[in-house]
């Protein structure tokens, strides 16, 4: 099965993945703001954006091997966008908490960074996926040349520790949790290849 | 001390939302968990991308019926609007989200009720639905909510002293601590049914107090809120609320009080008691070991700006009345 898109609707389509990603977000504020976020309209955008980043950047890791498997190679231009928008709902998620859990006390903010494992876990992951996002540009990739690619393999280890941070944030609830993990776990097992081969190099240095 | 005895006008118009502004509130919400869902992104502000396979929609809005109650007096503080205490609740029961408990609820039947109250007692005795009522001079009191996730609310209860039916229920010397027991009740109760909904925890609930935690003024068995009958996402018919102690002490839908000689098991502690001890002393001294205790958010009016943040007092201000309970105890142990 392969499936071409002609280069003259790929523009169409990049719209239509904004749209998708920014109106959630767009609806999400102005409801918040106007309190037609249910009764506590913080803890709901800090979990809509969350698991909102979390969504998006399990898409973009399903798109290499969907575009192998489907042999739908149009697909990998939309990886950066799509990541980049995993980015975005991950900048709200941290303002969120910034702004209005800990409502600008630095201090707790600080603290509550380096106190709590789950929150440590989850601000690795949150510098990773900046370090990604700002090499994300076709200047900056030529630039890097082959360190780009090392560089943005990361984003395993981003899945990874993002899961984590979703299930050790949780209280008891941890079905929803397990199912990201197993689904992160389906991403990497379609790797596994590319897995494999890092562990030999590294075992054989 | 919040129990004051004057008018009852602390509830003004302005802080009361319109059952229909709520509903549709309501409504807002499934919408953007439909569109959320839609879009593949997320599992929004309520519901989660699984939802769309589960019929969340009340059967029919749980009928609430007016108290008669001696009013509370004047509270300075802004309360937490009802629409906001009967939307966003810990009642994993009804689901472990906090819009759940008010959408699965709404076809609970508290009429039969029984309320048992057993054990080490002299005279063991039955509340049966109307009893709770009528039994006890019901009165209203303000008090502030601490949920051990660090929001808080304000809400009027409506109730009678704890200490009022331990008195009538005449305990043995043997009577050292309360358990207390929530309705099991799957076929009513669709946490209990699913593991996933019901938040993996064991049911049926299980809490306890030491028997003079229960015997403090402060202890309140409470059947209503806001003027009317508790709806079943507070805990109808009959809870328990202990103001100085996290949320979750405040047992809901209680249909067991049992006398008995040694500390009993409670859920919290039981899942993780690393986290959730048997006493459960609001305390911004002793963090949860993965959040801190030391400020809490209340919940009242307005949107995402109007949050406010606020330092957590101990026992959740009301050390006046009950730090002597826990006089000589290490509350850093004894969590």
């Amino acid at each position: 099965m392969a499936l071409t898109v002609s280069a003259q609707r790929i523009p169409y389509l990049k719209a239509l993945v904004h749209l998708a990603a920014l109106y959630p977000l767009i609806n999400l504020y102005y409801t918040a703001i106007d309190d037609r976020l249910g009764a506590d309209p913080v803890e709901a955008v800090i979990h809509f954006t969350g698991i909102g980043a979390l969504n998006l950047l399990l898409i973009s890791l399903l798109i290499s091997p969907a575009a192998k498997f489907f042999k739908m190679g149009f697909l990998i231009q939309f990886r950066r966008i799509i990541g980049l928008y995993a980015f975005t709902y991950a900048v709200c998620h941290l303002l969120n908490f910034l702004s209005f859990e800990v409502q600008f006390d630095l201090q707790l903010f600080v603290d509550e960074i380096f106190e709590r494992p789950y929150i440590t876990v989850g601000m690795t992951a949150f510098l990773f996926l900046l370090a990604l996002a700002v090499t994300s540009t076709a200047k900056v990739r030529r630039k890097m040349k082959r360190k780009w690619q090392t560089l943005h393999n990361f984003s395993y280890l981003i899945g990874l520790l993002v899961v984590i941070h979703f299930y050790w944030s949780v209280k008891s609830e941890i079905i929803e949790p397990l199912i990201y993990i197993a689904i992160y776990a389906l991403l990497m097992a379609l790797r596994h290849q590319k897995l494999r081969g890092w562990v030999k190099k590294i075992r054989s240095q | 001390m919040l129990i004051k005895t004057t008018t009852h006008s602390s509830c003004k118009e302005h802080q009361i939302t319109d059952e229909k502004v709520y509903f549709e509130r309501r409504d807002m919400l499934k919408k953007m968990g439909f569109f959320g869902a839609g879009a593949l992104l997320s599992g929004t502000a309520g519901a989660s991308v699984f939802d769309i396979f589960s019929d969340d929609q009340p059967t029919a809005i749980f009928k609430q019926n007016a108290l008669k109650y001696s009013p509370a007096g004047d509270y300075n503080g802004t309360l937490t609007p009802e629409a906001k205490v009967v939307s966003h609740n810990n009642f994993y029961e009804f689901g472990a989200q906090k819009h759940q408990p008010a959408e699965l609820s709404q076809g609970f039947k508290v009429n039969p009720w029984q309320l048992k109250i057993s054990g080490e007692v002299e005279n063991p005795l039955t509340l049966d639905h109307d009893d709770l009522y009528s039994s006890f001079d019901l009165e209203e009191r303000i008090y502030r909510l601490r949920c051990v996730e660090a929001w808080s609310m304000v809400v009027p209860w409506i109730g009678f002293s704890l200490a009022d039916l331990v008195k009538k229920a005449k305990p043995t010397s043997k009577a050292k601590y309360l358990a207390f027991e929530t309705l099991h009740d799957p076929q009513q109760m669709p946490g209990q049914r699913s593991r996933r909904l019901g938040g993996g925890i064991d049911y049926p609930y299980l809490e306890g107090l030491r028997i003079d935690e229960a015997m403090n003024p402060l202890a309140l068995m409470s059947v209503g809120l806001y003027g009317k009958t508790l709806p079943p996402q507070n805990g109808a018919p009959i809870r328990l609320v202990v103001p100085w102690k996290y949320g979750f002490k405040s047992i809901k839908s209680v249909v067991g009080i049992k006398f008995v000689e040694k500390q009993p098991p409670t859920t919290w502690n039981i899942l993780a008691a690393n986290e959730y001890g048997f006493y459960a002393n609001v305390n911004p001294a002793v963090d949860h070991p993965r959040w801190s205790q030391a400020s809490e958010r209340r919940i009242t009016t307005g949107g995402i700006f109007a949050q406010n943040r606020i330092a957590t007092l101990p026992f959740n201000g009301y050390g006046e009345e009950v730090a002597g309970l826990y006089s000589g105890m290490n509350l850093r142990k004894y969590y």
